[in-house]
């Protein structure tokens, strides 16, 4: 019991248990970049838990100090000039050593649309764009039904019949195919934003967006521009998430 | 002050001739290349430096006027002495914002000709007004300082009166330089071709302005604040007397309570200027949020949980010094956790850095779980339990060493935690519904989420002050014998808020992207492409250590004179030791 009142045993407990939840808690596993994350923001709150009084702090170097110090503690205090370094040797040879994996990337995950993009040779505005199929509400109906006939001819062997980006070609892909049932996907964007990326497709990905490796193909010459508004009306009923709408009071600024 | 003078003649000047400048702009290259680092990194830095110094003049008066008023009202010499403190670190630091703002204007005019004549022809008339405002606030700072001792005793009202002035035009300065600046991100009242349309009124008040107006004003009393504690850090570590020790203390104390109370409302400053943004032009909001600047958001809400993790810490350091104070350091392990999970959620990536294995386990590269914490519904649900936690943590502190003696106390504190507890449901409650309701919805929520924060301080503080009001003392407060590592926390949460501004600057002025006039005049530089973020961040380190250097110079500047002076001068310090019961 005295071992575990002391603050750096507590300190070491508090990031082994917390490294522990990181790790095996979270399914599918959290990627080693947020893992040390979350872990540099538990060692930060611990080295304030520890200090945040005077006893407390005194309490938590005293054993060090002591390591250091003390003759009694020659032994430990070898160890560790030998222990200490080889560890620090070993992250470093992990950290520096060549990998048969590719390193680790990023992608802007919401690459910004154009303004305008040539559909078909026309001037197509982006930004601010409608859907002008949902102008007539009794036809969504059979917008809806036409979209859905087309994501089943075209996407969902990719996207999935779920449309949670688990179609049959998803797993051979990176990027994976987006997940349409994810929040964080079309709810976000605008139906105008969807319209961009359907006609242009992976090729079409602004220099941001590198590296660029979507294999989404560009469907504007496939697709129809009624089929892709149809299509991304589908997308909408069919996950039960709403097209991300702009305030329209700033219209009158 | 001399050079103060000059640069305000030299501007004046130069205000005068810039129609012929014009002119001679219209046969003269776009660009020319300035030597070594080039024009644009010239600009930029100057320009931030010079943000840095305005921010911090512009900040400190607001705070050193509200210092003085409660010295003149309460009789405590101890305020007048801080104010006086704080006004002599703003009038340091005022003739290097000046030659910094003729060295700006200098290099739009001799690199950027073809952009500073567009501008010009937009703005010319606010010139004049720019200059005239600038006379005005120089000479009423300068009074205001030089006038202490000849305007107190019966005539402090006339003193007290020129601070308050003072802070008018210095808003004023801060308003008209912004209207440039927004012009620049959100431009209006121009042409397809982008002359004027009607009067330049309608090309000030564009989309940003106000929220930049507003997020600045608070940014800067947040600025001015820590810059004033971290100089109190600075001279209390350097101290060789308890008194010395005390008085700086205090000093970084207060710095550090006016900037933290104004941080706790920047958060939705800021979120209101985004939402301006996205409402002006959302391609510009897609590249700020979710398009290639995403990530730097990940690195303010690094720098922004440092702020508020520090701020906190150096609360609870502070309670030591407090006898009676013993009595909440229990609070402190939960509060910590609330902050560090706050911390996590807000710095979780909506995209993650992934291996192509990791992506593999994931299923992509939003993580199913942790996914959830990468979007707003999170980040506003723990911004606003964190700022509900400091506010808790500055409650426990105001009241470390009172007892209150009303017989209403009991139903007094049920009701406050009552009132904590609400606002923290209502914030959840909104979070976790926020992922059931289209944007347009969630973003509305974040209001709701806003004013049950905001009316839970209000409601706590209309309890306190009534609570504690005649409350026993279990001792006064020991100024001076605070951890010196507190001083160290009272210097990073400075350093880290320069960077953090430095940052945020970089992602109003880089969203623009190739256009100097967002939409209408084109940035056709070799420089005009927008810089990645690693490379801003380098600029941005720079200019913060350069930004620090010129600081501690002028600081150390300032002391010169106080040296030997120490009796001789009418502002000698008040002895602090002890301090009061009620300023908590």
């Amino acid at each position: 019991m005295n071992l575990l009142r002391s603050r750096l045993v507590q300190a070491a407990l508090i990031l082994i248990v917390s490294y522990l939840i990181f790790q095996f808690a979270i399914r599918p596993p959290a990627p080693f970049s947020v893992l040390s994350l979350y872990m540099g923001i538990v060692l930060l709150a611990v080295l304030v838990y520890v200090s945040s009084d005077s006893d407390s702090w005194r309490a938590f170097l005293r054993p060090m100090h002591a390591t250091l110090v003390d003759p009694g503690k020659r032994a430990l205090r070898l160890a560790l000039m030998i222990v200490i370094p080889l560890l620090l040797g070993y992250y470093a040879y992990t950290q520096a050593a060549a990998k048969p994996q590719a390193p680790p990337e990023l992608r802007a995950v919401h690459p910004a649309p154009p303004d305008t993009i040539q559909f078909r040779g026309k001037d197509f505005k982006i930004a601010g764009g409608d859907n002008p199929l949902r102008k007539d509400a009794a036809a969504i109906p059979k917008h809806v039904a036409a979209g859905g006939e087309i994501y089943v001819r075209n996407c969902m062997y990719c996207h999935g019949d779920n449309l949670d980006g688990k179609g049959h070609f998803a797993h051979g892909f990176n990027p994976p195919p987006a997940n349409f049932q994810d929040p964080g996907t079309i709810a976000m964007l605008q139906e105008a934003f969807l319209f961009w990326r359907i006609a242009k497709g992976g090729p079409g990905l602004p220099k941001e967006a590198t590296p660029w490796n979507s294999v989404m193909p560009a469907w504007e010459d496939r697709l129809t521009e009624e089929q892709i508004w149809q299509v991304i009306m589908y997308l909408y009923d069919a996950t039960g998430q709403q097209p991300r709408r702009w305030e329209t009071a700033h219209g009158a600024h | 002050m001399v050079g103060a003078g000059l640069v305000l003649a030299g501007v004046a000047l130069l205000v005068t001739a810039l129609p012929a400048f014009a002119q001679e702009a219209a046969r003269e290259p776009a660009y020319r290349n300035f030597p070594w680092i080039g024009s644009r990194l010239a600009v930029w830095a100057v320009a931030q430096l010079h943000l840095n110094f305005a921010a911090f003049i512009l900040g400190v008066p607001i705070f050193a006027v509200i210092i003085e008023i409660i010295g003149w009202r309460t009789r405590d010499p101890r305020y007048d002495w801080l104010s006086h403190e704080f006004v002599k670190l703003t009038f340091a630091a005022f003739s290097t914002t000046a030659l910094l703002g003729a060295l700006l204007l200098f290099l739009f005019v001799g690199y950027y000709p073809k952009f500073w004549t567009y501008m010009t022809s937009i703005f010319f008339p606010t010139y004049w007004v720019y200059a005239l405002l600038f006379f005005a606030e120089t000479f009423t700072v300068y009074l205001w300082y030089y006038g202490w001792d000849w305007l107190s005793g019966s005539r402090k009202w006339i003193h007290v009166s020129l601070g308050v002035l003072s802070n008018l035009f210095g808003t004023a300065i801060l308003f008209l330089a912004n209207s440039w600046v927004t012009f620049m991100v959100s431009p209006a009242g121009v042409d397809e071709s982008g002359a004027l349309k009607g009067g330049v009124w309608a090309a000030i008040n564009n989309y940003a302005w106000m929220p930049i107006n507003i997020h600045r004003l608070i940014a800067n009393i947040v600025f001015g604040g820590t810059i004033a504690a971290a100089y109190a850090a600075f001279r209390f570590l350097g101290a060789r007397t308890d008194e010395e020790r005390a008085r700086y203390d205090w000093m970084g104390y207060i710095g550090n309570f006016v900037a933290l109370s104004a941080f706790i409302v920047l958060p939705f400053a800021g979120y209101y200027l985004g939402r301006e943004i996205y409402a002006f032009n959302q391609t510009m909001g897609i590249t700020m949020m979710g398009g290639f600047m995403s990530w730097l958001w990940i690195i303010q809400a690094i720098l922004i949980g440092v702020l508020f993790i520090g701020s906190n810490y150096y609360l609870w350091l502070g309670m030591e010094r407090i006898p009676g104070s013993e009595r909440y350091r229990k609070y402190v392990p939960p509060m910590l956790i609330i902050l560090a999970i706050g911390f996590m959620v807000w710095a979780t990536p909506r995209s993650m850095v992934v291996t192509l294995d990791e992506a593999r386990a994931m299923g992509g590269t939003h993580h199913p779980i942790l996914g959830f914490l990468g979007v707003m519904s999170a980040k506003n649900t723990a911004v606003n339990l964190m700022i509900l936690t400091t506010f808790l943590s500055f409650v426990l502190y105001r009241r470390a060493n009172r007892v209150s003696q009303k017989p209403w106390v009991k139903t007094g504190m049920a009701v406050q935690w009552a009132v904590i507890a609400l606002a923290a449901v209502i914030v959840t409650f909104y979070g976790v519904y926020g992922y059931f309701v289209e944007s347009l919805v969630r973003i509305g929520f974040s209001v709701y989420q806003v004013v049950a924060v905001l009316a839970a301080i209000v409601i706590v503080m209309a309890i306190d002050i009534p609570m504690f009001k005649g409350a026993r003392s279990t001792g006064v407060i020991r100024w001076g014998t605070i951890a010196p590592r507190s001083q160290y926390v009272l210097i990073i949460l400075a350093v880290t808020f320069t960077w953090l501004m430095g940052l945020m600057g970089f992602a109003r002025s880089g969203i623009r992207q190739h256009w100097h006039v967002y939409g209408v005049l084109r940035d056709t530089s070799a420089e005009a492409v927008t810089p990645a973020l690693g490379y801003a961040a380098n600029v941005i380190s720079v200019v913060t250590l350069v930004f620090f250097a010129l600081v501690m110079f002028i600081f150390w500047l300032g002391g010169l004179s106080e040296k030997g002076k120490a009796g001789a001068h009418g502002h000698v310090a008040p002895a602090i030791a002890g301090g009061s019961e009620d300023h908590g």
